[in-house]
């Protein structure tokens, strides 16, 4: 089927990639057009929203098919417990809202309802991470990937980019299982090109083969991996930059090979270093290859706050200078 | 354990005749004859298990007994068609009335009651869809049945379905704040293919409902919300049957959702349980399951 699928790609995914000057995408926008796509094509497709369907774009999905969009207004749990329901009547049901209350308020109803039912859920919620921005701590999910990865059943998979953000949700709409698709609010650069973009599930992605330090990345701070790997490059350090879009299951054999091939490995993002990616990462070579790691995110003992994206990544030290700064403190110091 | 897939609901033809067809019309000393029955399984379970809810799940019992043999449409044979009505105990606590009314109509092999949990049971403490044909979603965390049921009676809707959503909740559930949440979306959405049927029974495991945090008028309230209510003395099969009836026709002629007020008695029919919150969650020992099961027995007579 996602062969067959179209979501109107915009332009902007075909061009040419530079990452010192990127074009740039709403994830979220692609995530709503994606399910109006599907929608079309599939009519067991049903979406949920908690009076978020502007800001998450499922407002796309609920012109379009009316009948197969149900707000369940400011009530997470019900959200998650009815998307629950109408899987267990043969829908495939996407429900959205901000991060923070997917996985935070109906955290229970996640792990108890659709993931020890094995309930045929996608949970895409959008607005994670800190990069949500003005809204401030309270509504800035960064303990969300530590708390859905824990859960038996449930994938976990944050995109990089539009291009990814397409691709997973056909992928999502074609494959059994409780899923929880991290998206976010801003847009972001570019970094996959449509037309060469080669979907592998479960796999680290190889976003830049290198030799002296492995920096693995997920969701929007991939760019910002690529972007320090280009300045590093010009000092003379040869990173290899790993995309985790799958975080649970997480690939062991793919990080344990670039472990082993560099010897350092660096975490980025835009969540906090505990639990998430930096824990996963952590306990994965910990077990398997034991190879020192830096953690960059959201330090222990501290929340988000109030500003805009791009001061809130150089304030929590995830953005492109940040990283570059680290990995030649660590292979230089 | 890898997860199992659950099979997807199948179409079958319009000719196909379910063992349960919700016309049997079963006169009320056969209905009171299987929910003793189903209430000295139910105790054998808790008691070999040497732990449970025997109050809970004998309150509830004989509304069970009612809408599985007499007025739902199913067939453990057919555990996956599209149309069977849909049935959700969101106080999954009372697992053992459950796994013993699915005994009782061919959904679970009756040589199961000594694993009730156990380790690698289907018969879990709590219902596990995994393991139970015609147990479509889990419960036992409270609160969050009605939403499912709601969720099952949008896509069944969707798919213009003939089948109805029935639920059991207990009242202490309705504490929960997802509940509420449910009895909203239900009547916005005008589900009045869903029957929600309150387990009154006034206890809960710290005490009366009403002293531990009180409920009050559920009448009032569900009207309050919109739905349809409907207030029964659940301990007379021939009102639980009139207001399964009645809420049938209710789905027909409202575009609301239909809450039946369900009147029982926590621990009915054995009678040192009746009334007592002690026998929420509590296996009897063998003297005090042996006087149980004599009660019980007597009741067959």
């Amino acid at each position: 089927m996602g062969a067959t699928v179209q979501a109107s790609s915009p332009a902007v995914l075909n061009e040419p990639i530079n990452i010192e000057s990127p074009k740039k995408h709403a994830p979220r926008v692609m995530f709503g057009e994606t399910l109006v796509a599907l929608g079309h094509e599939n009519p067991n497709i049903v979406v949920l929203d908690a009076d978020l369907a502007c800001s998450t774009q499922t407002a796309k999905f609920a012109k379009a098919f009316p009948n197969r969009f149900f707000n369940q207004g400011i009530a997470e749990q019900d959200l998650m417990n009815t998307a629950a329901g109408l899987a267990t009547v043969g829908k495939i049901p996407f429900l959205s809202t901000f991060a923070m209350f997917a996985s935070g308020k109906a955290w229970e109803p996640l792990r108890n309802t659709v993931c020890y039912s094995n309930l045929n859920v996608k949970i895409a919620p959008t607005h994670s991470g800190i990069s949500l921005g003005e809204d401030g701590a309270s509504h800035q999910s960064i303990e969300d990937i530590a708390i859905t990865r824990v859960i038996p059943y449930l994938t976990v998979i944050v995109p990089s980019d539009s291009t990814e953000t397409q691709a997973v949700i056909e992928w999502a709409a074609e494959t059994y299982g409780p899923m929880y698709i991290r998206l976010i609010r801003p847009d972001v650069p570019v970094i996959h090109r449509k037309d060469d973009y080669v979907f592998e599930p479960y796999k680290l992605r190889v976003e830049r083969a290198g030799t002296d330090l492995t920096i693995v990345a997920t969701g929007e701070t991939v760019y910002f991996a690529l972007l320090a790997a280009n300045r590093l490059a010009e000092q003379g350090i040869n990173v290899e930059v790993l995309n985790a879009l799958f975080i649970a299951p997480f690939d062991v054999e793919g990080m344990v090979a670039s472990a082993k091939k560099t010897g350092k490995v660096l975490t980025v993002e835009s969540h906090s270093v505990i639990g998430g990616l930096g824990g996963v990462v952590c306990e994965t070579l910990s077990e398997h290859c034991p190879t020192p790691v830096k953690r960059l995110g959201v330090q222990a003992g501290r929340f988000g706050q109030s500003g805009k994206a791009v001061d809130l990544f150089r304030e929590y030290g995830i953005d492109a200078q940040a990283i570059e700064e680290a990995v030649v403190a660590w292979v230089k110091g | 354990m890898a997860p199992i897939i659950p099979t997807p609901p199948v179409k079958l033809p319009a000719t196909f005749q379910p063992s349960y067809n919700g016309t049997a019309n079963l006169p009320n000393d056969v209905l009171h004859k299987i929910a003793t029955q189903c209430r000295l399984d139910a105790l054998e379970m808790i008691y070999t298990a040497e732990s449970g809810h025997p109050g809970s799940s004998f309150s509830c019992l004989d509304i069970l007994t009612y809408l599985y043999c007499s007025h739902l449409r199913h067939d453990a044979h057919q555990p996956t068609w599209s149309d069977r009505d849909r049935f959700v105990l969101s106080k999954g606590h009372a697992a053992p009335a459950l796994y013993a009314i699915l005994m009782e109509t061919g959904y679970i092999d009756k040589a199961l009651k000594p694993t009730l949990r156990q380790v690698h049971s289907k018969l879990q403490g709590h219902p596990a869809s995994q393991y139970i044909s015609g147990v479509d979603v889990s419960t036992g965390s409270l609160g969050q049945g009605l939403s499912c049921a709601v969720g099952m009676a949008l896509g069944l809707r969707l798919d213009d379905s003939p089948a109805r959503v029935w639920t059991v909740l207990g009242d202490g559930e309705c504490q929960e704040g997802n509940t509420w949440e449910a009895v909203m979306s239900a009547a916005h959405h005008k589900v009045n293919n869903l029957t929600a049927i309150v387990d009154r029974n006034r206890l809960q495991i710290d005490g009366s409902t009403e002293a531990v945090k009180g409920l009050g008028n559920m009448a009032k309230k569900f009207d309050s919300f919109d739905w349809n209510v409907l207030e029964i003395d659940a301990t007379s099969f021939d009102e639980i049957r009139s207001a399964c009836q009645k809420a049938d026709e209710l789905a027909k002629t409202t575009d609301r959702p239909t809450v039946i007020i369900a009147n029982t008695v926590k621990g009915r029919g054995v009678s040192f349980m009746e009334n007592q919150a002690g026998w929420h969650g509590k296996a009897p020992n063998t003297s005090e399951y042996e006087a149980a099961v004599a009660e019980l027995q007597a009741l067959l007579k």
